[in-house]
């Protein structure tokens, strides 16, 4: 056998990690579209909702609505939402492009395979919702990063939803191929209503309100308006999402697991493509 | 290597069922280290099934694999950076440059001096002059070749070919043969072939397996088959055993 010009890491590889992420920003780079779509969506949001703010506090004169409940929601649904979606669109990239069997028969792992989607996710979103964020600053003095570490612990619980519906998705397409790919776009929104993104837990009715504390954005919504009406930073609701977050991404990295498996026995990975 | 080695592919009692349908039957066969072995049959004869299971896509639902005397179903990833494969089930992604793909695939396989080995392989293949076009923007020729480029990249002792000339013209087709040839003489690595291409199995392969329905209708090398059947080529050998009554259950 002849000396190979190959390294074989064969435990988890940081290389190969980074062999993904190159894949994905090569695509991004060589695609103005993919890049005008991350931010497009985001800004017409938050000015369509800035403005709504604007309006309501003029006609409430409720200062509440001043200090940017509306649009601080809006952009942390985007958070939540966009985290999902750039975990998914990366992971359906592949689908679209045939790539998924030379990528499962290449030494990359799973785990490796998630991973690169969790740190694309986390770069769309900088893109996204970066530009974003500082025009909310600039157009309605709503400054998230004023938040401090509010703002970290609210970010750091949405992506972490968003990752374990976006590795569920991703699981679903492998086994059922492209006829699942329109959960990518539309499943987060079931969480819309539930997890009361722009109005109190209460508002629900009663035999809601369990369903919408079981879900871990509800706690992180709560608690935006906590700070921003009560001037309270709720960590304890921040520990409680926390905790429903793990559960949560446990339970979507074993479904993704077992996805898997279920299209290997199938041999749906074989054909998968447009 | 020694007389020990195991072989590069040892497939034992291998089967696949679809939805109650068996689309592999429980066959045995092994390809030795340096062989180029050919496996011929019709559509939903098994040929992609059993690739698929050798390669790890796709779950046997009875019987072992193993690739270099590793079980794929325990360990394969102490395998595949040694293996690559070629399908017309996959494609390379098209907004990225030929170049950007090989560098891609060439981390994934943990290839060191990745742009030499790029620079090679283009001089090999003949790749120079579309390096750096995107991927999508290539005729099936080129893309054929583009695949080749990336089955190659890691040098692997194991190769994996599903119709690697299918859909090409006749020039291009025999291009690839001939770095195929050239590529096992200088690298002493084992060949998989699935075809539907007698000409370019007769060509290619060491020994031929014929399979139908998902059973092992016969093998030999392409000599002796053509032989056995007293016919002139593979191409008749292929249609005696095609026409010929199945005794085994249906293929997916």
């Amino acid at each position: 056998m002849s000396m190979k010009n190959y390294r074989y890491d064969s435990g988890f590889s940081f290389t190969r990690v980074g062999a993904l992420i190159l894949r994905y920003t090569y695509l991004l780079r060589s695609s103005w579209p993919r890049l005008l779509e991350l931010v497009y969506w985001p800004t017409v949001q938050m000015l369509t909702w800035g403005f709504i703010q604007v309006y309501i506090s003029g006609a409430s004169g409720r200062a509440a609505f001043a200090v940017g409940t509306l649009i601080g929601a809006m952009l942390l649904w985007d958070v939540l939402f966009r985290s999902q979606l750039g975990f998914s669109v990366s992971f359906l990239e592949e689908i679209w492009a045939r790539n998924i069997g030379n990528l499962l028969m290449s030494p990359m792992r799973p785990s490796e395979f998630i991973t690169a989607l969790i740190i694309m996710s986390l770069v769309r979103l900088a893109i996204g919702l970066g530009p974003v964020a500082v025009m909310a600053t600039i157009f309605f003095g709503f400054n998230y990063f004023a938040l401090g570490i509010s703002a970290a612990l609210f970010f750091a619980n949405l992506v972490l939803t968003g990752w374990a519906v976006g590795l569920f998705v991703s699981g679903l397409v492998m086994r059922l191929g492209l006829g699942a790919e329109s959960l990518a776009w539309t499943v987060m929104f079931v969480l819309l209503p539930l997890t009361s993104v722009y109005y109190p837990v209460t508002i629900l009715p009663t035999w809601l309100q369990p369903v919408a504390w079981s879900l871990p954005p509800t706690y992180v919504f709560e608690g935006l308006r906590a700070l921003l009406i009560d001037h309270q930073i709720r960590l304890d609701l921040m520990a409680e999402a926390f905790a429903l977050n793990i559960v949560l991404f446990a339970a979507a990295s074993l479904a993704f697991r077992i996805l898997l498996e279920r299209a290997r026995e199938a041999g749906s990975l074989m054909q998968m493509g447009e | 290597m020694t007389e020990n080695s195991p072989p590069a592919i040892e497939i034992r009692e291998l089967q696949k069922r679809y939805s109650g349908v068996l689309a592999v039957c429980g066959f045995s066969f092994s390809l030795a280290r340096g062989e180029v072995l050919g496996l011929l049959g019709g559509n939903g004869a098994g040929k992609t099934t059993t690739i698929g299971m050798i390669m790890g896509l796709v779950l046997p639902s009875a019987g072992s694999v193993k690739v270099f005397g590793i079980d794929m179903a325990k360990d394969r990833y102490a395998v595949l950076p040694r293996m690559n494969f070629e399908s017309p089930y996959v494609d390379m992604p098209h907004r990225l440059t030929v170049r950007q793909n090989l560098e891609v695939f060439g981390r994934l396989y943990g290839v060191q001096n990745i742009k030499k080995r790029i620079i090679e392989l283009a001089r090999e293949l003949h790749l120079e002059e579309f390096l750096d076009r995107e991927s999508g923007a290539l005729s099936a020729g080129q893309k054929t070749r583009i695949a080749l480029a990336k089955s190659l990249i890691n040098e692997p002792d194991l190769l994996l070919l599903d119709e690697p000339t299918a859909s090409l013209d006749p020039d291009t087709a025999d291009w690839v043969r001939t770095r195929l040839e050239t590529y096992r003489k200088a690298h002493g690595a084992s060949i998989l072939l699935a075809s539907h291409n007698m000409a370019e199995v007769e060509r290619l392969c060491d020994r031929v397996i014929i399979m139908k329905a998902g059973t092992i209708a016969d093998e030999g090398t392409p000599q002796i088959l053509i032989e056995r059947y007293g016919r002139h080529s593979l191409e008749e050998v292929f249609l005696d055993v095609a026409r010929a009554p199945a005794t085994h259950g249906a293929a997916a």
